[in-house]
């Protein structure tokens, strides 16, 4: 044979290969409302620069007739490419080749993927869309499952990895997506369960819909498993493509710093808190008066929303941001907002990424449900990251800051390098009106007038500890400032931050309360 | 967010204007254990029942068998007493935290 004739020839093969399960599988999966897996990573990445790799690799399976199918690419596309110009790994399930099951040659190109990007620094999006593991393969694909954990675990902290839902993913092929940094679903197409509505109805009676079991808006509303919710996939791809300019490339680099824009003027930090302390407002408001280009990148907007967090940039650096969200419980700390604020403070401090926290909250939230869902352990999560968290930290108290509440967002104490307070900041043990009644208790009951009494006691508290001068008076904040300082505050802490140095004792990890 | 659905929420005495969250206004009001109820520790299949209205009991004696996750689970009494009513049937499938039966 003649090398123009291999050539001919190689062309054929590759051509069959990769249209993957064949036209009708194809046509099955748009008539599902869903794209193919080529063409999910072709609207990641930039135009061009996908690359394919292992695209003839073949299954090792021999059981009940496996050995007599062929599966193009073995139910998966693995490559590189690139976003922005930047370099990235990518790899997608194929579901029109047998459902986009999981065999061992299948996993084996996944983590090979997995490892070069571990390999080169760079980031790695895994598109998941399977009916789960190759039954047929048997254990040998639990093996590959576990295989992939492995590197999932081994590249958590040293290299970025985002996963996207795109179909089921079910069973153990959910603690894949579980162990990264960043899950996205997209309405309608995502379903993810450990185990489904079948199981569950045989076992226990129940019965319920895959969409209402582990659909989209369940794993961003409800459980928070998931972090992003978009209507469709093309929307889903440029929230991917909007968080990837936000992190760095790997756990060695800096993000990439961008020109400085100023907030919108239309803004004014002076007046979004309201004057009266009960009354809420947006925090993120907040957030974007002092965002370049009042751009805010929000992160699990839909579930524990009594926090907020994301990224924007200040002064054209990335910044992490923890803000409590009085709009929502009053801002109160509890098991899920513990729970994602302090992941996300570990995001940050395992990429160099500032953390600037808000701080407005009232204290943790009351009840025998927070207590018995274990608050305590929950709640210990934001001091354990806050306190182990190295980075540059910088805390704004806007108004209130009580008890534990205030010792928790990242004060002085927990190792805050900068802690700035507003005039309206209240950095007290309690809010005046607890206070005044325990402190004052004999006098309040002895009074001929008890309610003139309290009154009056909650008013002398009010002006004596309501404010930021007792704690600055202790040097536990640096600098009140008046709002329209904020931006400069925080442009200036963060410059003086960059080479920060915060070295501690040697250990292999800490004992995270998880 | 609609304003007028702000509630009113007091934390340490202090009412603060808020929006509640799903979850909250969902969350399960505790119930104090009542010592003489037995409840399903797990949902599962009530396969058999060993005790009858009326019965006089000792503690550590057979009440019922509960499979679930392919186990089969003697529920034994917790205490010395007369069943004073069964709420459950053999073959029934029970909710977790369901009522089996009640002591006198």
């Amino acid at each position: 044979m003649s090398l123009a004739q291999k050539i001919i020839d190689f062309f054929k093969k590759r051509d069959k290969a990769s249209i993957g399960g064949g036209q009708t599988a194809i046509d099955k999966q748009y008539a599902s409302g869903k794209m193919t897996a080529r063409d999910r990573i072709k609207a990641i990445l930039d135009a061009n620069s996908f690359h394919e790799y292992d695209l003839f690799v073949k299954h090792t399976g021999k059981d009940f007739g496996l050995d007599k199918k062929e599966l193009p690419g073995d139910g998966v596309i693995t490559g590189t490419g690139t976003v922005y110009g930047q370099p990235i790994c990518i790899f997608a399930q194929d579901f029109t080749v047998a459902g986009g099951s999981l065999g061992l040659m299948h996993a084996r190109k996944i983590t090979k993927i997995m490892d070069h990007a571990i390999k080169m620094g760079i980031p790695l999006i895994g598109i998941n869309d399977s009916g789960g593991a190759r039954i047929q393969e048997g254990v040998n694909s639990l093996a590959g499952y576990g295989e992939i954990f492995y590197r999932n675990t081994l590249a958590s902290g040293v290299i970025p990895q985002i996963s996207v839902i795109l179909g089921p993913c079910a069973g153990g092929a959910v603690y894949s997506p579980a162990l990264t940094d960043f899950v996205f679903v997209v309405d309608k197409i995502s379903k993810m369960f450990i185990t489904g509505p079948e199981v569950i109805k045989t076992v226990l009676g129940e019965e319920i819909s895959m969409e209402d079991l582990g659909g989209a808006r369940v794993q961003t509303e409800i459980s928070g498993n998931a972090h992003f919710f978009a209507n469709s996939e093309l929307e889903c791809f440029e929230q991917i493509k909007r968080l990837i300019t936000f992190i760095p490339w790997n756990n060695r680099r800096k993000a990439k710093a961008f020109p400085p824009k100023s907030p919108k003027a239309s803004l004014d930090i002076e007046h979004i808190i309201p004057s009266e302390p009960s009354t809420p407002y947006d925090v993120r408001d907040i957030i974007r008066a002092v965002a370049d280009g009042s751009d805010f990148f929000e992160i699990q907007e839909r579930w524990a929303a009594n926090i907020v967090i994301g990224f924007c940039r200040i002064d054209g650096e990335t910044v992490g941001i923890v803000a409590n969200q009085p709009l929502v419980l009053a801002g109160v700390l509890d098991v899920d907002s513990s729970d994602k604020a302090a992941r996300f403070i570990r995001y940050c401090d395992a990429f160099s990424i500032p953390i600037i926290t808000f701080v407005d909250l009232p204290g943790y939230l009351p009840g025998v449900d927070q207590e018995h869902a274990g608050v305590i352990r929950h709640g210990a999560k934001i001091l354990y990251s806050y306190s182990e968290a190295t980075v540059p930290k910088i805390t704004m108290i806007l108004r209130k800051a009580y008890g534990g509440g205030y010792i928790a967002m990242c004060s002085r104490h927990l190792g805050a390098d900068f802690v700035f307070a507003w005039p309206s900041a209240e950095i007290a043990v309690m809010g005046p009106e607890g206070a005044a009644n325990i402190i004052f208790k004999q006098e309040i009951s002895e009074s001929a007038n008890p309610d003139e009494t309290r009154k009056q006691k909650v008013q002398e508290y009010t002006e004596k500890f309501a404010n930021p001068y007792v704690a600055a008076a202790h040097g536990h904040v640096d600098a009140v400032i008046s709002p329209k300082e904020t931006r400069d505050f925080l442009i200036h802490a963060i410059k003086v931050s960059e080479t920060k140095k915060d070295i501690r004792p040697f250990k292999k990890h800490g004992i995270a309360p998880f | 967010m609609n304003k007028n659905e702000l509630k009113s929420f007091i934390i340490d005495e202090t009412k603060y204007q808020t929006f509640l969250t799903k979850k909250f206004i969902q969350r399960k009001k505790y119930q104090p254990h009542d010592p003489k109820k037995i409840t399903a520790f797990i949902p599962g299949l009530i396969c058999k029942i060993v005790v009858k209205d009326g019965q006089k009991i000792k503690e550590g004696e057979s009440l019922l068998i509960l499979e679930a996750m392919k186990m089969k689970n003697n529920l034994k009494s917790p205490k010395d007493g007369i069943i004073k009513k069964i709420h459950v049937n053999e073959g029934e499938k029970v909710m977790k935290d369901q009522l089996l039966l009640e002591f006198e």
